[in-house]
């Protein structure tokens, strides 16, 4: 979101999920939505029919790699080295939008010449897709009439993801894939409702509605509406504030439904860090690794059948969900549980119903200012921006790039010059593989809401590695073997996957209690978004004595 | 998209003959790979890609069905039910020397039966090679594969080694000067060109190029040509239905799927003049403004297909082929249905041989979805000597089988009795004294002797509630057991059902259980529910197989009254 909101001033995709099928060229990048977001890519599979290409730019040949007309599959962390070389193609091939980079654009001089070195050859050399793949896909995104750009942790589980972010919006300014039904950007996100966790605020410089602390106007209305003084300091990400708990300056935790004693990345520090505080207090639905260490459990409401209110998709929808059951025992609707808290710290916060919630946030959000409940209930969700309740804005953001006007196009979005930076954690003799980590289709995250359910498809934690490495090392698949990064190391059997080249390994995380795979990961982190290189650690595989 | 397969290869010489048609994959690319539409894109090769792993392996293996799924990115549950659609090819391991004998209709009334077939010998239905009953068809898998339609089946065919292709019988019209679709039957060498050319071929050809389209189907529309695979359509609009379409590029298939029982009329006209039928495809696309050719034989014709194979490589080198106008040759692999005109499409694009529901009509939506032209092979041979000027549409082609002297293709003019077509055919053999005459074949009417003087032209012959179909006319004599060949009837009706649609897929299993229980002597009510099957076929299934699969046995049970004798 941050690359995003830097270059276009709104953190958050450019397109609606129907506009994939609107496009005729669709680039999934550091993507594997057919496993991670299924939902979106029945939209892609739907374009893919009425004949529509599909390019997956991937380390491994993915799910959604089997189903691309064209599978670009670079090392890990050569995404920019690869952006700027399919940059450096359309520039030099003359298939830019000169239009819309004069209009609606600011830096190309500046970003010509900085990827003027990355040639299709030094793109190949560093990337290792051959040089054809990236010319082809340079050439067909540039031509596409619509193209979608779309990426997930691929791109931004990295030390430097934020400027891989740059690096893919660089390309839709360059060709004006932007700003059009169909043309656009989508950052896919991993849950139902996380881009409406940062459209309500929950980000470290940011009010509802991506007002910006440090803007006093802004902060001024917010102290009216709550009474209260709102600080204009900027506060932490999550990974700060465990460098904060490290420094002892963050003492007290409220942990509302996340799992970072199983998430985080180098997990063994994070679960010694908080076990350290002097007071954690978690509000979730389950016992989680991280509840267990907490000293206040507050059980909470499932959000989307024992509470009313709403949730936003990645497509910046706002939908409504409504209560149908009562929490069981003594658990509690959260907005109950939050206005408790309130009032025993000393506000004496007072809401009728939960629409009244709602209401305040259209009063101070004019992105929602339009969305009432009966309007979101009558059109079936509304998406966001929606400033006025008599009209609605296009499905895609950012059309103003296009206005005739220069006082409609407003701000123009800046080219980022961002330059190829290889993970933090390089191969060596000790540690010679890749370790990457993902998602399956059976399962969620760290496994607290999914592991309660049985799938055909679930096959448990797997290494999975390449025919010619498990044939290097001597292994079979279903043996068990060891896996060690210079933090940790974990048991796990061998899954033999043809879509993995020699040298690269993944695995997911979503069985914690079984394979703790984030013992493995890095913790180096981009200190803009501060998200952690879950995809890119380096680790040995050893097989374990004969029995 | 994410193929699921049992992660087990295929053996090398399923790889090579997969390979052999679909080229080699990019099985080992690390850092790139093409997928996606590109591959689908070839999923009409599907069709002769098992045809190479069947003949060089004899079976088509798991394995092999999941390194074709992954090369054409279909999965691997329908390549499996594109297998099992068609009888040639197998799932289950099996011996590489298959035999099949006939055991349909004329070869069953030489005395042929399912029940006394050797050990190892699969009975077939009926093999179009019935002017040589009893016919059968051997196949041996390997490298290269050898299939050899045999007649006469006196030696143990299961194990003797196949040595080559018994000689065919001649045309027994072969010389006379009125031919015109079997002028050349024994007078040139079928494969020599020059001999072709200096015959007359390719004159038609020059001539359709000088007049142009409009003259050339002008000339089609005049001479009343009705096509002759069994629905009599006129040809000329369907060409110009073609030409006017807007969608480009079209196709002109050329239907020699021949598989109505009795029928072998055109296999006789390959395997003696293969150049002129390319000739007349040439020319109907020219009329039609198609650019792609296609010949859907039947995969029973191992010489028509090799006497095709080698004419179009002529063809090609002579250059009157390739350059703006090719043909393909597409071999079936055993199933009756592919012969409607558009189950043949989706046999060809890779997928089972279902008919489609019409509307939309090939000349709109056919082939791959673009305006095609289905022709039968003698509806095509007709063209040369009609774009010349020699003949109008007067003569067409009968099959003479069963109980006459001299069984084989004739060539006769429209307006002849029934009666006097049986006696240029020889008469009845000797000892023969009539009992019946099945016309049309399996989806045609059986007719009693007394209809001799029936006139076989479209006029007297629809007046007749008949049809001449496929121009088969086929001799029964008194020795026939008539219940026994409308048993048969019915039970290639059932094996031959696509399934796709229930009247036909229920109506044809239940048409054959009420003709066991006549044939055992249940009387009680049988004969009104057979009407009443037939009925709910004819009006409710999608295709001619469905709507025609009771006409024969409604004739034989009602008019030649089969279970009150």
């Amino acid at each position: 979101m941050v690359g995003l909101a830097t270059v276009f001033g709104a953190g958050g995709g450019t397109s609606s999920y129907a506009e994939a099928e609107a496009a005729d060229v669709i680039v999934m990048w550091g993507s594997n939505a057919r496993n991670a977001h299924p939902i979106f890519f029945h939209h892609v599979l739907q374009a893919v029919r009425s004949g529509a290409r599909l390019y997956v730019v991937d380390p491994r040949r993915s799910e959604t790699a089997q189903f691309a007309d064209r599978w670009l599959g670079l090392e890990v962390g050569t995404d920019i080295a690869l952006a700027n070389s399919i940059a450096r193609e359309i520039i030099s091939s003359r298939l830019t939008h000169r239009g819309f980079i004069g209009r609606a654009t600011t830096g190309f001089d500046a970003f010509a010449a900085s990827v003027e070195e990355w040639t299709l050859e030094r793109g190949s050399e560093v990337t290792g897709v051959p040089a054809d793949a990236i010319r082809e896909l340079a050439h067909a995104y540039a031509g596409a009439s619509a193209a979608q750009l779309c990426w997930t942790l691929g791109i931004t589980e990295h030390h430097n993801g934020v400027d891989n972010v740059l690096s893919l919006c660089n390309l839709a300014l360059l060709t004006g894939q932007v700003g059009r039904s169909g043309a656009g950007l989508s950052p896919l996100r991993g849950q139902n409702n996380v881009q409406g966790g940062g459209d309500m605020g929950a980000l470290p410089d940011k009010l509802p509605g991506f007002q910006d602390v440090g803007d006093d106007s802004a902060r001024a209305k917010f102290d009216l509406e709550w009474n209260a003084t709102v600080p204009s300091r900027r506060g932490w990400h999550l990974t700060e504030m465990f460098d904060a708990m490290e420094r002892h300056e963050l003492r007290s935790l409220l942990v509302v439904g996340e799992n970072p004693a199983q998430s985080e990345a180098d997990v063994s520090r994070a679960v010694e860090l908080l076990g350290g505080l002097d007071h954690l207090v978690v509000l979730d639905i389950h016992l989680t690794k991280t509840a267990e260490l907490a000293d206040v459990v507050l059980p909470g409401s499932a959000s989307w059948c024992e509470s009313d209110g709403t949730v936003t998709n990645s497509e910046r929808r706002v939908q409504r969900v409504r209560k149908a059951l009562d929490p069981p025992g003594s658990a509690r609707d959260d907005v109950d549980i939050v206005v408790d808290l309130a009032r025993r710290l000393g506000h004496d916060w007072r809401y009728d119903t939960h629409e009244d919630v709602w209401n305040e946030v259209r009063r101070l959000s004019p992105m929602h200012a339009g969305m009432s409940w009966p309007r979101i209930e009558e059109l079936g969700g509304i998406q966001w921006p929606c400033p006025h309740e008599d009209s609605l804005e296009p499905s895609f953001l950012h059309g103003r790039l296009w206005a005739d006007d220069p006082s409609e196009r407003g701000r123009p979005a800046p080219f980022s010059v961002v330059a190829h930076d290889p993970p933090a954690e390089a191969l060596c003799a000790d540690f010679p593989l890749r370790l990457t980590t993902g998602r399956r289709l059976d399962s969620y995250n760290t496994g607290v809401q999914s592991g309660g359910y049985r799938s055909p498809n679930r096959v448990g934690e797997t290494i999975d590695i390449s025919p010619v490495d498990a044939g290097e090392i001597g292994v079979a698949a279903g043996d068990v073997v060891r896996v060690a990064s210079r933090r940790g190391a974990v048991e796990a059997p061998v899954r033999i996957d043809p879509g993995l080249r020699a040298g690269l390994v993944f695995m997911s995380f979503h069985f914690p209690d079984d394979v703790d795979v984030n013992q493995l990961t890095i913790d180096a982190t981009d200190p803009r978004s501060g998200t952690a290189e879950f995809k890119a650690s380096a680790v040995r595989i050893e097989k374990l004595g004969v029995q | 998209m994410d193929l699921k397969t049992r992660g087990v290869a295929p053996l090398g010489v399923e790889r090579a003959a997969i390979e052999s048609v679909l080229g080699a994959s990019d099985g080992d690319a690390t850092h790139d790979g093409v997928g996606g539409s590109a591959l689908r894109a070839n999923r009409h090769l599907l069709l002769p890609t098992l045809h190479a792993v069947n003949d060089r392996v004899g079976w088509i293996s798991p394995a092999a069905i999941d390194h074709i799924a992954e090369r054409l990115d279909v999965s691997p549950a329908e390549i499996y039910g594109v297998v099992t659609f068609y009888s040639l090819f197998s799932t289950q391991e099996r011996r590489g020397r298959q035999v099949h004998a006939c055991v349909d209709l004329v070869c069953r009334a030489r005395g042929v039966s399912e029940d006394r077939l050797p050990d190892g010998v699969h009975p077939s239905p009926c093999l179009g090679m019935c002017d040589h009953a009893p016919a059968a068809l051997v196949t041996e898998a390997g490298e290269p594969a050898r299939r050899v339609a045999l007649g006469d089946v006196s030696s143990d065919v299961s194990s003797d080694p196949i040595v080559s292709s018994p000689t065919r019988h001649p045309i027994p019209q072969a010389g006379d000067p009125d031919l015109v679709l079997l002028a050349r039957a024994g007078r040139i060498d079928p494969l020599d060109f020059d001999a072709w050319v200096a015959d007359g071929g390719l004159r038609a050809l020059e001539r359709a190029r000088q007049i142009g389209p409009d003259a050339v189907i002008d000339l089609v529309d005049a001479s009343g040509l009705l096509g002759r695979g069994g629905a009599a359509f006129p040809t000329a609009r369907k060409w110009t239905a073609v030409k006017h379409q807007d969608a480009a590029p079209r196709h002109l298939v050329c239907n020699a799927d021949e598989s109505e029982p009795g029928t072998f009329k055109d296999r006789v006209l390959i395997e003696i003049d293969p150049f002129a039928l390319l000739e007349s495809m040439t020319i109907a696309a020219l009329a039609a403004d198609c650019a792609h050719g296609w010949i859907y034989l039947r995969g029973e014709y191992p010489d028509a297909e090799a006497t095709l194979t080698s004419a179009i490589d002529t063809f090609r080198r002579e250059g009157i082929l390739g350059d703006g106008f090719d043909v393909t040759l597409r071999r079936g692999a055993g199933a009756y249905i592919c012969g409607e005109e558009t189950a043949i499409f989706n046999s060809i694009e890779g997928f089972r041989g279902e008919p489609r529901n019409k509307p939309p009509y090939p000349f709109e939506e056919g082939l791959f979805a673009l305006p095609t032209v289905v022709n039968n092979v003698e509806t095509l041979m007709n063209v040369p000597s009609i774009v010349l000027g020699r003949a109008t549409a007067n003569r067409r082609l009968f099959c003479l089988s069963g109980a006459v002297a001299r069984p084989g293709v004739y060539e006769v003019e429209l307006g002849s009795t029934l009666g006097a077509v049986i006696d240029g055919a020889g008469g009845l053999r000797e000892g023969s004294e009539l009992q019946a005459v099945l016309l049309g074949g399996a989806a045609g009417r059986f007719v009693s002797p007394e209809s001799l003087d029936l006139v076989l032209d479209h006029e007297s012959v629809s007046a007749a509630g008949l049809s001449l179909g496929s121009g088969v006319v086929m001799v029964l004599d008194q020795r026939v057991d008539l219940v026994d060949q409308i048993r048969r009837i019915a039970a290639f009706f059932r094996d031959e059902s696509c399934g796709q649609c229930v009247p036909c897929r229920v109506g044809t299993v239940r048409q054959h259980e009420v003709l066991e229980r006549l044939a055992s002597g249940v009387r009680d009510g049988q004969i009104e529910l057979l009407a009443d099957i037939g009925r709910g076929m004819t009006d409710a299934s999608i295709c001619g197989l469905g709507q025609t699969a009771h006409h024969a046995i409604e004739s034989a049970v009602v008019t030649l009254g089969a279970f009150e004798r």
